[in-house]
């Protein structure tokens, strides 16, 4: 790795909510390993999963106008975002657009058509390809030895893998690789990229419950000390809705969720505030504790 | 278990609309049960994703159109993924989800109610905006209380703003939404 590189930063609406901790994390991390990010001017909502659900056109309208706007971000090798919600939705559009008939009707919603595409990653595969695990190492400041992780992905990091291209769909690894340069154990967790409930925590609580439930009690029989995520809303459904769901279910969880990036930044010595392990609902700091880390 | 009486109920339109509009060929799918057998939402379903591709076949567009599980697909891309003849499944189940709420069904209420108040949320302000989505679904469905009992875990992380983060120009945002009831809307 030699030199700063430069990416257009998509950081999705949860970034600024329920999701602080994430964003924070994200740019202290990317900070630390020379990835510049620069904002997408005056980004918009990519319409997350109602928009797709309503109408595809809608849906490809709302991120196609943000890969346009980041067009004016110069020098930028493409997109990046933390949202696994929002990476499907920028890659899935973008290549919706390569049909000229839906093209043609997408560019009419727009206030100018979309002329050029870039490449849209998410910020996991720019921090596992542009730095990767070995240039990881040598930077630890704090080696997170002891910690074991249920790493899970969620469903749609890496799925389709037509769309996503990166990674394993079933059993993918990148975060796992990443978090094993830090000193930390990643657990062979069986259901890496089995579905949370998405989005249904508000309408049908009783599914995100009985999907997240099984989630929590796999990571328990694992013998995790903390779940490792990349997505906010399985975040959120693991983490602030664990109290629903030992309720529902009549178990007594008490397991933090991590962002990666938090992980990460904590191996590297950033700031921990900036990294915001305040922010969880399930204090991490027992298990941190234990493995010597003070938060 | 359902009888249904084919030759009353087949919609030959149906079926090769669903065939254009999701641009999927559904004649390719032979009922292995893949997408089935993956779907994490088949408990909450009313007819597993695999007969919903069953009844296409079959024209059979009142059933699948009033069908709960259409409203409670993820998108998870599971069935997607593991599909042996490579349909896209999920994009069939957004496709029927399209035509349902076309057809003014909402099987499924309180998602549809969610869904709709989080793109009004986005048409006002550009972005989601977490307590304003909450405020119009319970207004919506009544349901006062959803959601309430995480407040306390959010507000003093400020994770919940009380105020949007508005886009510097939403009028771009509702011009395209604007534009698409126009275009492509009813």
């Amino acid at each position: 790795m030699t030199g700063k590189i430069r990416y257009a930063y998509y950081p999705g609406c949860s970034g600024q909510g329920t999701s602080v901790e994430y964003d924070t994390s994200t740019r202290a991390v990317c900070a630390a390993l020379d990835i510049e990010l620069v904002d997408i001017p005056d980004w918009n909502c990519c319409g997350s999963s109602p928009a797709h659900t309503v109408d595809h056109h809608l849906s490809a309208a709302l991120s196609c106008r943000n890969l346009a706007q980041a067009a004016q971000v110069e020098g930028a090798r493409g997109v990046i975002t933390p949202c696994p919600s929002c990476l499907s939705n920028l890659k899935t559009s973008a290549r919706r657009m390569a049909d000229p008939d839906f093209a043609a009707r997408v560019n009419k919603l727009l206030d100018k058509p979309l002329r050029h595409i870039p490449p849209v990653k998410s910020v996991l595969q720019a921090l596992f390809e542009d730095v990767g695990p070995d240039a990881l190492y040598p930077r630890v400041f704090k080696r997170l030895e002891g910690l074991k992780l249920a790493p899970y992905y969620g469903c749609i990091m890496n799925r389709p893998p037509q769309i996503m291209e990166f990674d394993d769909h079933e059993h993918p690894v990148a975060m796992d690789r990443l978090l094993e340069a830090v000193g930390a154990t990643a657990l062979p967790f069986p259901l890496k990229v089995e579905c949370c409930g998405a989005s249904y925590g508000v309408a049908r609580q009783d599914i995100v419950e009985r999907l997240s439930g099984r989630l929590l009690d796999a990571a328990a029989a694992c013998g995790a000390d903390a779940f490792v995520t990349a997505c906010p809303l399985c975040q959120m459904n693991l983490d602030l809705r664990q109290d629903q769901i030992n309720a529902a279910n009549k178990t007594g969880h008490r397991i933090p969720v991590f962002y990666y990036t938090q992980l990460l930044g904590l191996a590297l010595g950033l700031d921990p505030k900036a990294l915001g392990l305040d922010k969880l609902a399930v204090s991490p700091r027992d298990v941190l504790a234990a493995v010597g880390v003070r938060a | 278990m359902n009888v249904i009486r084919l030759s009353e109920s087949q919609d030959e339109g149906f079926k090769s609309h669903v065939r254009k509009e999701s641009g999927q060929d559904l004649a390719r799918c032979y009922q292995c049960g893949n997408c089935t057998a993956g779907c994490p939402f088949t408990f909450a379903y009313d007819i597993p994703v695999s007969q919903i591709m069953r009844l296409v076949q079959a024209g059979q567009k009142e059933q699948v159109l009033t069908c709960r599980s259409i409203w409670l697909c993820a998108s998870c891309q599971s069935c997607t993924t593991r599909c042996p003849n490579k349909i896209d499944v999920a994009h069939v189940m957004d496709t029927l989800r399209h035509m349902a709420r076309r057809e003014g069904h909402d099987t499924e209420f309180a998602v549809k109610a969610f869904v709709d108040s989080f793109l009004e949320s986005v048409e006002k302000n550009g972005r989601a905006f977490e307590m304003g989505l909450m405020v119009r679904y319970a207004l919506k469905t009544g349901r006062f209380w959803t959601g309430a009992d995480l407040a306390p875990k959010l507000v003093p992380r400020g994770k919940l703003s009380p105020v949007p983060h508005k886009v510097k120009n939403p009028g771009a945002i509702a011009a395209i939404f604007e534009r698409y009831r126009q275009e492509c809307g009813k």
